[in-house]
C-alpha cells in the first residue's frame, strides 16, 4: 500500500544535478532511511518532499494527493533539521506549541498536547526553558516533539542524531524507533551513518551521486550488497579480484590457485574478471594447516566484544573479525588456517556511478 | 595576556596602544562637551554678553517657557516618527535584500547605501526642489487633479528628509543581524504551517531584534540632533532643538542659553535611549542572550 510515492524525481542546480531518477514508494507506518555519503543528495531529496526545494521534474504523491507543487506550509509534514532549527526566542513549550497555534488549536487543547509531546520525549520539566539553556540531546528531543505534536502524516528527519555524542546517539536511536512505533508515523530519515540506518529502519535506500543504487531491508543490504561501493559503505569487507573459470549456476571463479564456488551469471565468459566479497566475520581462523588457505596474523586490534585481525594470505591481506568468546586470542606473527562457507561469498557488480 | 602574572610591559601595552585613540576622543568629544557644560552655567546679558558668575537661569528658562517645551516635543515627535518609519520600512527592506540572489543584491545594496556618499545638504536641497511650490511632486499632484499642496516647510517634509537620510543606519545593523539568522528556523516554521508573513513577524523579527534595536537607537539619536534637514526642509516655522541651538548661538548670540539647550538635549537623548535599551533588553535577554 503506497502512502508516499516519488516518481522520477529530479533536481538540477544550474548545471549540477543533485538528484536524478529517484523513484520510491513508502508504505504507511514504514521507517525508511536514505543512506549515502555526504553530498549524494539526501538532504535535497528530503527538502523536495518537504517542499522547501522545488522539484525540477517528477511527481510526489502523498496519500492519494499530488503534492508535487504544494507549498511547504500546506503539506503538514513534520520536519526535524540537522541543526534542530529551534526558535531561539521561544521557550520549549512555545516551540512545541507553534505548529498547533498555526492550526488554530484551542489554548486548552494546545496545553494538553504540548504536555503529551514533551512527556513522550521526557522533557516535561523543561517546558519553560529557552533552547540555549538545553543540552544538545535535549534540543534534539524538543525538535522531535515540535515535529510530532502536529500529528504529521510523515515525519522527515535530516541526520537527526549526527550532532550528538556516540553514547547519546545510540540511546536516541532506539528511543526514536520506539516513539515512531508507538505513534505509527511514516518516517523518512536521512543519514550517512550505516549503523544508524540499519539499527532502526524497515528499509534502507542507498544513494550515490544523486541516484538510488539499492533499496532493501537492512539485513539484505548488508548480506547482499549489489556493488563494490555499497559493500564498502555498509560495513567492512574483503574484496577479492577473481577470474571466471566456469559461468552459470554452480559456477566457479579462481584467484591464484584457489577456487571459489559462486553463482555466476551465464553470460560471463571464462577468464573474465569478477569482484567477489566476503565479510570479515564470515572468516573462521583455525590451526595452521587446516582450512582453505593459510596465513600469518599481521596485526590485531581489540574492540571489546570482538577481535579484529589483519591476516597476510596468498589472496592478499584479509580482514577477520572474531567474537571475543573469552578464549586466548591469536598472537601477531602466528600462522593460522582460514576457512569459510561457500554461501558467504558474494558476487559484486561493478560500480555504476563514479563516486 | 594581561593576567596577574603578566610582565609590566604586557600589562601597560593595551593602555599605551589605545592611548592615541583616547587622546583623540578626549580632545574632540570630552573637552568640547565639558566647555559647553561650563558655558551653560555662565551669566549672560544682551548688552555686555557673557559675564563672570554662575547661574541656573538658562535652565530655568528652558524648563519653564512653553516656547521651548513645544520645540522639544516637536523634536521628540519627529525623531520618534522617523524611527518608526525606518523600522517599518528598513527591516523588511533588509530582509528582502538578504533574500535576493547574488548580483541583484549587490546592485540593490548599492542603491540603498549610495546616498551615504552624498552630502546631507545636497540631499536636503534635492528634497526641497522636489517638494517646492513648483516642484515635481506638486506638478504631478496638479496633473492628477488634486491641485497644489503646501509640502515644503512642514513636519512631513522634515520626516521625509530624515527617513531618507537615516534609512541606511537602520538597514545596516538589521542586515548584520540577518546574516547570523539560521535560515532553517524559517523552513521549520513553514513546515509547521506558518504563512510567509507569520514567519517574518514571529520568527525573523524577534531574532533580528538586536539589530532593529541598535538601528533605532542610531536613527533616533541622529534624528533628534539633526540640523541640516530640519533647517532646510522645515524652514523658520518648523523649529527643532538643533536649529534652535543654532539660532541662540548665531542670531541671539546668547551662547550660554544655547549651551544649556544643548546639554538638556543631550541628557534627554541619553535618558530616552537608555530607557528604550533597558526595556528591550529586559524583555528579550533570556531568549537572545
Ligand atoms: N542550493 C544549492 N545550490 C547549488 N547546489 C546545491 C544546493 N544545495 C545542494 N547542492 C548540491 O547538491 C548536492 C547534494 O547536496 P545535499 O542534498 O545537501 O547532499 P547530502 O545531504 O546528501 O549531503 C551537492 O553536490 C551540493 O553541492
Ligand atoms: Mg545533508
Amino acid at each position: 500500500m503506497a502512502f508516499l510515492t516519488l516518481t522520477d524525481i529530479r533536481k538540477d542546480y544550474g548545471a549540477v544535478t543533485a538528484v536524478t531518477d529517484f523513484s520510491l514508494t513508502v508504505a504507511k507506518g514504514e521507517f525508511v532511511s536514505l543512506l549515502g555519503p555526504s553530498g549524494c543528495g539526501k538532504t535535497t531529496t528530503l527538502h523536495m518532499i518537504a517542499g522547501f526545494v522545488p522539484v525540477s521534474a517528477g511527481r510526489i504523491r502523498l496519500d492519494g494527493r499530488d503534492i508535487t507543487h504544494a507549498k511547504p506550509n500546506s503539506r503538514g509534514l513534520g520536519v526535524v533539521f540537522q541543526s534542530y532549527a529551534l526558535f531561539p526566542h521561544m521557550t520549549v513549550a512555545e516551540n512545541v506549541g507553534f505548529g498547533l497555534e498555526m492550526q488554530r488549536v484551542s489554548k486548552t487543547e494546545r496545553a494538553t498536547r504540548i504536555a503529551e509531546a514533551l512527556s513522550l520525549v521526557h522533557l516535561e520539566a523543561y517546558a519553560v526553558r529557552y533552547p540555549r539553556e538545553l543540552s544538545g540531546g535535549q534540543r534534539q528531543r524538543v525538535a522531535l516533539a515540535r515535529a510530532i505534536v502536529i500529528r504529521p502524516p510523515i515525519l522527515l528527519l535530516d541526520e537527526p542524531l549526527s550532532n550528538l555524542d556516540a553514547k547519546l546517539r545510540e540511546e536516541m536511536q532506539f528511543e526514536l524507533r520506539a516513539i515512531q512505533r508507538r505513534l505509527g508515523t511514516t518516517t523518512i530519515m536521512v543519514t550517512h551513518d550505516q549503523t544508524e540506518a540499519f539499527s532502526i529502519s524497515d528499509r534502507v535506500v542507498v544513494m550515490e551521486a544523486g541516484r538510488i543504487t539499492q533499496v532493501d531491508a537492512p539485513y539484505r543490504i548488508y548480506e547482499h550488497p549489489r556493488t563494490r561501493f555499497i559493500s564498502h559503505f555498509v560495513g567492512k569487507t574483503n574484496l577479492l579480484e577473481a577470474r571466471v573459470t566456469q559461468a552459470g549456476r554452480g559456477g566457479r571463479a579462481a584467484i591464484g590457485g584457489q577456487l571459489f564456488a559462486v553463482d555466476l551469471p551465464v553470460q560471463m565468459v571464462a577468464d573474465a574478471p569478477v569482484a567477489l566479497a566476503i565479510r570479515p566475520e564470515k572468516l573462521r581462523l583455525m590451526e595452521a594447516g587446516s582450512g582453505r588457505i593459510g596465513g600469518t596474523i599481521a596485526s590485531r586490534y581489540f574492540l571489546g566484544s570482538q577481535w579484529l585481525y589483519h591476516v597476510d594470505t596468498p589472496l592478499g591481506m584479509l580482514l577477520a573479525v572474531l567474537p571475543n568468546d573469552g578464549s586466548i586470542p591469536h598472537e601477531e606473527g602466528e600462522s593460522v588456517g582460514i576457512d569459510w562457507a561457500d554461501e558467504a561469498i558474494r558476487l559484486l557488480a561493478e560500480d555504476e556511478v563514479a563516486a | 595576556m594581561s593576567g596577574p602574572g603578566a610582565t609590566p610591559i604586557a600589562r601597560w601595552a593595551p593602555y599605551a596602544m589605545s592611548g592615541p585613540a583616547f587622546l583623540l576622543f578626549a580632545t574632540l568629544l570630552l573637552v568640547p562637551l565639558l566647555l559647553t557644560a561650563i558655558l551653560s552655567f555662565s551669566q549672560f546679558d544682551h548688552h555686555s554678553g557673557i559675564k563672570a558668575g554662575v547661574t541656573l537661569q538658562h535652565y530655568a528658562v528652558v524648563i519653564t517657557d512653553e516656547f521651548y517645551h513645544e520645540i522639544f516635543l516637536r523634536t521628540l515627535r519627529l525623531s520618534a516618527v522617523t524611527t518608526l518609519i525606518c523600522v517599518a520600512v528598513g527591516a523588511p527592506e533588509a530582509y528582502i535584500l538578504s533574500r535576493m540572489s547574488g548580483r541583484w543584491r549587490a546592485v540593490c545594496l548599492l542603491v540603498v547605501l549610495a546616498p551615504l556618499l552624498i552630502s546631507v545638504v545636497v540631499r536636503a536641497f534635492g528634497w526641497s526642489m522636489l517638494l517646492g511650490r513648483e516642484g515635481l511632486v506638486n506638478q504631478l499632484l496638479e496633473l492628477a487633479g488634486i491641485g497644489r499642496q503646501r509640502l515644503l516647510y512642514t513636519e512631513s517634509a522634515v520626516i521625509v528628509g530624515l527617513v531618507h537620510i537615516m534609512m541606511p543606519f537602520m538597514i545596516i545593523p538589521v542586515w548584520t543581524s540577518l546574516q547570523k539568522l539560521d535560515r532553517t528556523t524559517e523552513q521549520a516554521a513553514l513546515s509547521l504551517g506558518a504563512s510567509p508573513v507569520t514567519v517574518f513577524r514571529r520568527i525573523v523579527v524577534p531574532q533580528v531584534l538586536p539589530g532593529i534595536l541598535s538601528g533605532s537607537l542610531i536613527v533616533f539619536g541622529l534624528s533628534a540632533s539633526a540640523f541640516a534637514i530640519p533647517g532646510l526642509l522645515g524652514g523658520r516655522r518648523i523649529k527643532t532643538v538643533a536649529t534652535l541651538i543654532y539660532d541662540e548661538y548665531l542670531h541671539e548670540l546668547n551662547w550660554p542659553l544655547g549651551a544649556a539647550i544643548a546639554v538638556i538635549l543631550l541628557i534627554a537623548n541619553l535618558l530616552i535611549m537608555l530607557g528604550y535599551n533597558r526595556l528591550m533588553e529586559r524583555r528579550y535577554r533570556r531568549a537572545l542572550g
